[in-house]
């Protein structure tokens, strides 16, 4: 069966690929990530609170104390070849590429522009093969309005997309006020990907410290739901390849993302939960229902429940609203 | 910022560096082997040598020097001496006391004629006091050693000179001592050439090094060195070696014109420098030469006949060279000794100087009556500044016709009359320098961007640049005074700047603290870091500031350089911004230029390591110009408020009368009889000194606040206190004095009260950090929460003045625990060390839970700077007048020294015993038996005890008898005596550990307190056998490969020490119960107490968490070892804290000494840290099978 597939430009064997985690930190799992036949690897996020903060702060430790006491000038070795916590991730963007055949998407995370964007141009130099831009933001000061909001974040993907000769794709959360309209202007900026949809992490409360503690919840397949909506609203109309991250656990869930325009079906939670074997078994289904359903190949389904194709393309839209509202039984 | 170390082969036309670095690049070269200790001020050669073979330099040979630290500077020496015997090039540094040290060495090297140098920064020796600073009594304490002894003067001399005694050594096979001026010198940062591979390399005589080499010992040419000799040979063979030294001075002279040749700077064993004809001459070693020679010129161009005698070469001191040095004109000399030989007839160069006339004269080569008038003066002990105005008073002097035969010059001599009258006025510098002086904060990186600038104009230009840094005795709110000069020719003024062209004043408190407007020269600049418009910054100046800026006629500009840091995202680092203001206003180079120039040097200190600090440094320098205001003095008047007084007028006369000047910076100007003649000092002054450091203070919620006393416990400075009192003590309370119900079963109805001392506290926020309860309307606000300290400043100093007026509670009434022990008074309080301090915590518990009746020996490093570091102590004293004891012997032999206070202590209270037992029918059999008889358990005896001891001393009083008084004098013995001995993991695990070690055997009631760091803190976090494995430090580049010596352990085995391992931010409770049974038990204690520190590398405020980390990592294992219990069937070890329960890395990824590694060599950070993780499972399983019960008897 001919899966493949092309995102930001890069011709892979099918759509199925690890989604940013820390599951790729080590180099066994990729290995075994790979084995299960991943076509891809996303690297999980450099933050941008890490890079700035661990300048700030090498520097802070280094220096709050220097040149304050006749005994001693300083209180920690100079190292001329020290490197900070975000070389270790362009380090390994080398280890992976040296480990594995696949394309290694590296992912940068960060709302405000500023020094750290530098860290784009390196991971490309450091050899990724992609870029994931993750604008993760959570738009809590009640003096920006949206329109502002936006406008950081297109300054953001303009500095990235600038500097890079690398495809870029940009990891966006659902909470656009216009994501169609957002979409666009993100497609006029040359971006070759749009990754659907972050997932904010939901701190809970901690009732004995009164503590909020960060929590993480593993996805479940019910939140792929809002994602196949936007993904076959968004498919046709921008240029840049989608990718769908959130809520695929099996390859029924991949071949929705799919047909409703996903050139890339990221996976995360499941291969926490199942561990990266669990790849090859979703791709092996994905195999076997192509097979079974008389497909020729995965393109031939590839955006084909999307709003412009479907049969009922209202039911993406307000009156499947109406429709579910209706249907509801007490 | 710090600039990174330029490799040491690289060698530009011209460096801006300082001696050290000078220094330490010639013997990097020329040195196959470095063996090193830290110890101030020569500690950056060793650092320098470290990094560069760290990072793979190279010498002369190509190989990279191997760098091995030893325990101690004794250590040092032994490892030398085995490496010169092994036929290999070796070298270190050292200073003072470590000087002293190495000394039995020396005489072997030199007996052996072994090549060798030894670079000086010469310091003063410790004698009535410590000191840091420089002078040459360390290397006049060498001078019989058989060593050769060579003096640089300036940054320039010590680099060429350096290389000259590495050539000469090799070729005269006398050790050199090669020295300079610590701090002075050392610490100077000036241009230099620098001196090439191919100089060094054609300095080197081949020959000579295949000659040392081919001396080694070796099994395939076996000999015998070191031998014993009997009274029939050993006069003759000690003299054998005179031919070496009669023939060195012509080798030498050789190398140094070899030196000329390659480098056209040409130097000879005696340099004179002044008129050919002149009458009057000095004669002078180190640094003072070149103050001393500036005046010469100064004078002779004003038509007078004077000069300079350089000495260079000290030892061999070559008589015909001295006398052809000077010119024959000559009709009077002044020798200026630094260094003090008590009762000597003179001091030692003066006699070095007395003897080459005598013999020139019984010689024949000089007319018994051509003999110049000679006369000694001492100068510049401790760093005390030598100036031209010093100077011209020597040439003055030597002009009159009986001029004094014995003088010191630079202090007021009252007592002795010895002193030179000199003009402090006088200011012999040239017009065409540009000079300038910053007060800065320690934390601001005022002297890095000052370091920076010289660098900029230094290279930029083809100007001559000067630094010197003055640095703060406290470490917490250390203030920095950065003097610089700048002119076209080389600058040769190696004093400190007395009128300055700019000044800038970098926190607007400090013209309240100190004379800063006293380095201002009339018409200077003067420019001030300060909120607000420019009438509001007048009108906010205190009036005598107003009226020394009105009558010098200053040039005011103003910049809020925090606003502009705050808002360029720098903090509190206004040092760019600073740095811009003043090439914008002082003009050495056009601003534009400049503005390159700094952010060139940003970008090349951050610009590798990411983008962000660049970004926003560039942000602050861009901002800076457009905050920079002009304050007109047009119309303005002196309205201001009068400075505040440096310490309260209630402080005892002393206080006021000497502390306060070296408070505000004019200690030079105290004379000697302000002074106590043995370094004894009065106890608890740092009370006085307000230094206002917090931005935010703690403030408490009393409805919050379930009073569990563990901020109190925590705070390094003492500055936050609780009391419970009867309710009418609120009287008199203040409007704003906070008090709640005392929350206490055994005592209800009282009041209780949590007060900060707001002028003290260092906002370190430990308090609030550990402060476990929380508002439950708003979690995020704690029992005590911080706020901003101006607002409440005049408030809570007066709540607080209300508060330690409160009765103390009762000492006997308070339970061993947390909540008890911070009731009792602190009697060490307000220390000038580090905000949010690991250390002091533990003196502050040991002081309140024992301090009226201890005694502290405290080894040298951090504890005893900010426990005896002139002006104040933090060593306080109760109600009663009693308080702890203190005192610092020396580094090394801390144990053995308060092992001697405790064998002291145990003859008094015998001989009290006996004489009270003698006097029993006069005194009162029942009184006698009940004093003898007395526990002194605890609180309550010790008391009783006490009362006890007064009816004794009423009863003795009636008594005219000799064993009366003797008994008055010491009736006190009779009540227990603490022993204290206290230092760092430095002295514990290094250079102390053998007197230690011995002392654990002695049985002796002594306890022992190691403030482990895990580094040599107080000189600048080198490593120690404390460090633990994984952790870079200095002198560790690499990161240390083998784990943490477990001096708790070696203690342990044996079986007589009581021993705990514990840390107050863990588990405060187990704290306190180690230290009340180590002092309880009758024999040596040692507690080992987790100590964060800065070298860690994190902010301080985390320190309670990390120390916690420290415990459940098991990296820490908390435990006591009581050799009483087994007397009850119970294993003398107790483990306090349970088995490893999180993983190493989740505390070790919180340090940068830690992560530093991981992100430099991640692949050796990684297998340390597994080793460590085996070394700690396995030491947690060894302990607990110590600690497990034996299994009953069948």
């Amino acid at each position: 069966m001919d899966l493949a597939t092309t995102y930001l430009g890069l011709p892979l064997k099918h759509p199925l690929m690890p989604g940013a985690s820390p599951l790729v930190d080590d180099l066994d799992v990729v290995r075994r990530l790979e084995d299960a036949g991943a076509s891809a690897i996303v690297m999980h996020s450099l933050f941008e609170e890490q890079i700035v903060k661990d300048e700030l702060a090498a520097a802070f430790h280094r220096e709050s104390h220097e040149e304050s006491f006749a005994e001693a000038t300083s209180y920690l070795p100079w190292q001329e070849d020290f490197a900070l916590g975000p070389d270790q991730y362009l380090e390994q963007i080398r280890r992976l590429k040296e480990a594995v055949a696949i394309p290694v998407i590296a992912s940068l995370n960060g709302t405000r522009p500023g020094g750290w964007l530098d860290y784009a141009r390196l991971i490309e130099k450091a050899g990724a093969d992609a870029l994931e831009l993750n604008l993760y933001l959570l738009a809590m000061d009640a003096t920006e309005s949206s329109e502002e909001v936006e406008q950081r974040s297109l300054e953001i993907v303009r500095e990235v997309t600038r500097n890079v000769k690398i495809p870029v794709a940009v990891k966006l959360s659902a909470f656009y006020t216009s994501l169609s309209y957002f979409a666009t202007e993100l497609d006029a900026l040359g971006v070759r990907g749009l990754v659907l949809f972050n997932r904010f992490y939901q701190p809970d409360i901690d009732l004995e410290n009164l503590e909020v503690k960060p929590h993480l919840e593993l996805s479940t397949s019910s939140e792929l739901l809002l994602r196949l909506r936007w993904l076959a609203i968004l498919h046709g109309r921008v240029r840049a390849s989608l990718a769908v991250t959130g809520g695929v656990h099996t390859a029924r869930d991949a071949i929705k993302a799919v047909m409703c325009g996903a050139s890339a079906v990221q996976m995360t939670s499941a291969l926490l939960h199942h561990g990266p074997g669990h790849l090859a078994k979703v791709l092996t289904d994905l195999t076997t229902w192509l097979e079974v359903n008389e497909y020729d190949s995965l393109r031939q389904m590839q955006g084909s429940m999307s709003l412009a194709h479907c049969p009922d393309p209202s039911a993406f839209e307000r009156t499947n609203y109406l429709r579910t509202l209706q249907l509801w039984k007490v | 910022m710090t600039a990174p170390t330029a490799p040491p082969s690289a060698s530009p036309a011209r460096a801006i560096i300082d001696a050290n670095e000078a220094v330490a690049s010639v013997a990097f070269r020329l040195n196959e082997a470095f063996a090193i200790y830290p110890i101030t001020p020569s500690s950056p050669m060793a650092e320098l040598v470290d990094e560069w073979a760290a990072a793979g330099g190279t010498n002369l040979w190509g190989d990279v020097p191997e760098v091995v630290q030893m325990q101690s500077e004794a250590g040092v020496a032994g490892a030398l001496h085995g490496i010169l015997q092994g036929g290999v090039l070796t070298s270190s540094f050292t200073a003072s006391q470590g000087l002293l040290l190495m000394i039995p060495n020396l005489y072997k090297i030199a007996g052996e004629l072994t090549p060798f140098v030894l670079h000086i920064t010469a310091r003063t020796l410790a004698t009535h006091a410590l000191s840091i600073f420089g002078d040459h009594s360390d290397v006049m304490a060498c001078r019989q050693t058989g060593c050769a002894l060579l003096a640089s003067n300036s940054a320039q001399e010590a680099q060429d000179l350096a290389a000259v005694a590495h050539a000469a050594t090799l070729e005269t096979r006398l050790p050199f001592l090669h020295f300079f001026d610590g701090f002075r010198t050392s610490h100077e940062i000036n241009r230099i050439e620098p001196l090439d591979d191919a100089t060094l390399a054609a300095l080197l005589d081949e020959a000579a090094l295949q000659a040392f080499r081919s001396r080694r010992l070796t099994p395939d040419a076996p000999v015998l060195r070191g031998t014993a000799q009997n009274p029939d040979v050993f006069f003759q063979a000690r003299e054998a070696a005179n031919p070496f030294y009669d023939q060195a001075p012509a080798l030498i002279e050789s190398v140094m014109e070899r030196f000329a040749s390659l480098t056209g700077r040409r130097y000879r064993l005696f340099d004179y420098e002044g008129h050919p004809e002149a009458d009057r001459v000095v004669v002078v070693m180190g640094s003072a030469a070149e103050t001393a020679a500036e005046t010469a010129a100064w004078l002779n161009r004003n038509g007078e006949k004077t000069g300079v005698l350089k000495v260079r070469l000290y030892r061999p001191f070559v008589i015909d060279r001295f006398l052809d040095a000077l010119p024959a004109t000559t009709r009077s000399i002044a020798v200026l000794d630094r260094t003090k030989e008590p009762g000597a007839p003179a001091d030692p160069l003066f006699l070095d100087v007395a003897a080459a006339f005598e013999e020139a004269v019984a010689d024949g080569r000089l007319e018994a009556g051509a003999r110049p008038k000679l006369i000694a003066g001492r100068y510049g002990l401790g760093s005390k500044d030598f100036t031209p105005a010093m100077a011209l008073a020597v040439f003055r002097e030597l002009s009159r016709s009986q001029p004094r035969r014995r003088f010191t010059i630079g202090i007021n001599d009252d007592v002795s009359r010895s002193s030179l009258d000199y003009d402090p006025a006088v200011d012999l510098e040239p017009a065409d320098q540009s000079r300038a002086v910053f007060f800065g904060l320690g934390s601001d990186g005022t002297v890095g961007a000052n370091k920076n600038t010289i660098k900029i104009i230094g290279e930029e230009t083809d100007l001559h640049a000067q630094g010197y840094f003055v640095y703060d005795s406290k470490k917490a709110g250390a203030v920095t005074i950065s003097h610089l000069r700048f002119g076209p020719r080389p600058i040769r003024a190696p004093y400190l700047i007395r009128e300055a062209s700019f000044l800038a004043c970098h926190h607007l408190s400090f013209l309240d603290r100190y004379e800063v407007l006293n380095y201002a020269a009339s018409g200077a600049v003067f420019l001030l870091n300060a909120p607000g418009t420019p009438d509001q910054i007048w009108n906010g100046l205190p009036a005598e500031i107003q009226d020394k800026i009105l009558k010098k006629r200053l040039k005011v500009f103003a910049i809020d350089a925090y606003k502009v840091a705050r808002e360029a995202g720098l903090g509190g680092r206004i040092n760019t911004i600073m740095q811009t203001c003043f090439f914008a206003l002082s003009g050495v180079i056009p601003p534009k230029r400049a503005i390159e120039a700094i952010k060139t040097a940003i970008d090349k200190t951050y610009g590798r390591k990411g983008q962000e600090l660049v970004r926003r440094n560039f942000a602050g320098v861009d901002q800076a110009l457009a905050g920079l205001v002009s304050i007109s003095l047009e119309g303005r008047t002196c309205g201001g408020n009068p400075l505040p007084p440096a310490v309260s007028p209630d402080a005892p006369d002393f206080v006021r009368n000497v502390t306060s000047l070296m408070l505000r910076g004019e200690g030079d100007l105290l004379p000697v009889s302000a002074f106590p003649v043995d370094g004894t000092w009065e106890t608890g002054t740092t009370r006085w000194e307000k230094r206002n450091l917090a931005d935010e203070i703690p403030v408490w919620d009393p409805d919050v606040c379930i009073q569990c006393n563990k901020c109190v416990l925590v705070c390094p400075h003492a500055a936050i206190r609780a009391k419970y009192y009867e309710p009418r003590c609120l009287e008199q309370a203040p409007e704003t004095f906070q008090s709640t119900d005392f929350r206490s079963r055994e005592q209800p109805g009282l009041r209780y009260t949590l007060q900060v001392a707001p002028e003290d506290c260092t906002g370190c926020t430990l308090c609030v950090q550990v402060c476990p309860a929380k508002n439950k309307a708003q979690p995020r606000l704690k029992a005590i929460n911080m706020e901003p300290q101006p607002p409440l400043r005049l408030a809570e100093r007066a709540n607080y003045a209300f508060f330690l007026d409160l009765p103390q509670p009762d000492r006997k009434t308070q339970k061993p625990d947390v909540k008890g022990s911070q009731f009792l008074t602190p009697l060490f309080e307000y220390s000038g060390a580090c905000a949010g301090c690991g250390e002091t915590p533990y003196l502050k518990l040991l002081s309140q839970l024992f301090g009226d009746r201890s005694v502290i020996a405290n080894a040298t490093g951090c504890s005893s700077i900010y426990g005896g570091n002139l002006p104040t102590t933090p060593y306080g004293k109760d109600a009663f007048g009693r308080g702890p004891a203190w005192s610092n012997s020396l580094f090394e032999d801390n144990a053995e020294f308060g092992y001697g206070l405790r064998l002291a202590y145990d003859r008094l209270e015998a001989s009290a015993r006996r004489q009270l037992a003698g006097l029993a029918p006069i005194l009162g059999d029942q009184l006698v038996g009940a004093i003898l008889g007395a526990a002194q358990a605890g609180e309550t005896d010790i008391a009783a005890q006490r009362a006890r001891i007064e009816v004794l001393r009423g009863r003795l009083q009636g008594l005219d008898t000799a064993d009366a008084a003797r008994l008055t004098l010491l009736a006190d013995h009779l009540v227990r005596k603490s022993v204290w001995i206290v230092g760092g993991d430095g002295w514990a695990y290094d250079i102390g550990f053998g007197g230690l070690d011995h002392v654990f055997t002695s049985g002796r009631n002594v306890n022992i307190l190691v403030l482990d760091t895990e580094v040599y803190s107080n000189t600048g976090g080198q490593r120690s056998k404390a460090t633990p494995m994984g952790a870079i430090a200095k002198f560790s580049m690499a990161g240390k490969d083998v784990p943490k010596k477990d001096l708790a352990l070696m203690a342990m085995n044996y079986g007589c020490v009581y021993v705990a391992r514990i840390a107050f931010g863990a588990r405060d409770a187990q704290t306190i119960n180690a230290f009340v049974e180590a002092e309880s038990y009758p024999g040596v204690s040692l507690i080992i107490a987790y100590s964060h520190c800065i070298a860690h590398g994190y902010h301080l405020s985390h320190g309670l968490e990390q120390q916690k980390l420290a415990v459940d990592t098991g990296y820490w294992p908390l435990m006591r070892f009581d050799p009483r219990r087994p007397a009850s069937g119970k294993p003398a070890l107790v483990m306090d804290s349970p088995p490893p329960k999180i993983d190493l890395a989740d505390y070790t990824r919180n340090e940068l000494r830690y992560t530093a590694l991981e992100k430099s060599n991640p692949d050796r950070a990684r297998d340390l840290r597994e080793q460590s993780r085996i070394w700690i499972r396995q030491r947690y399983d060894a302990y607990r099978a110590l600690a497990t019960p034996p299994p009953a008897a069948p």
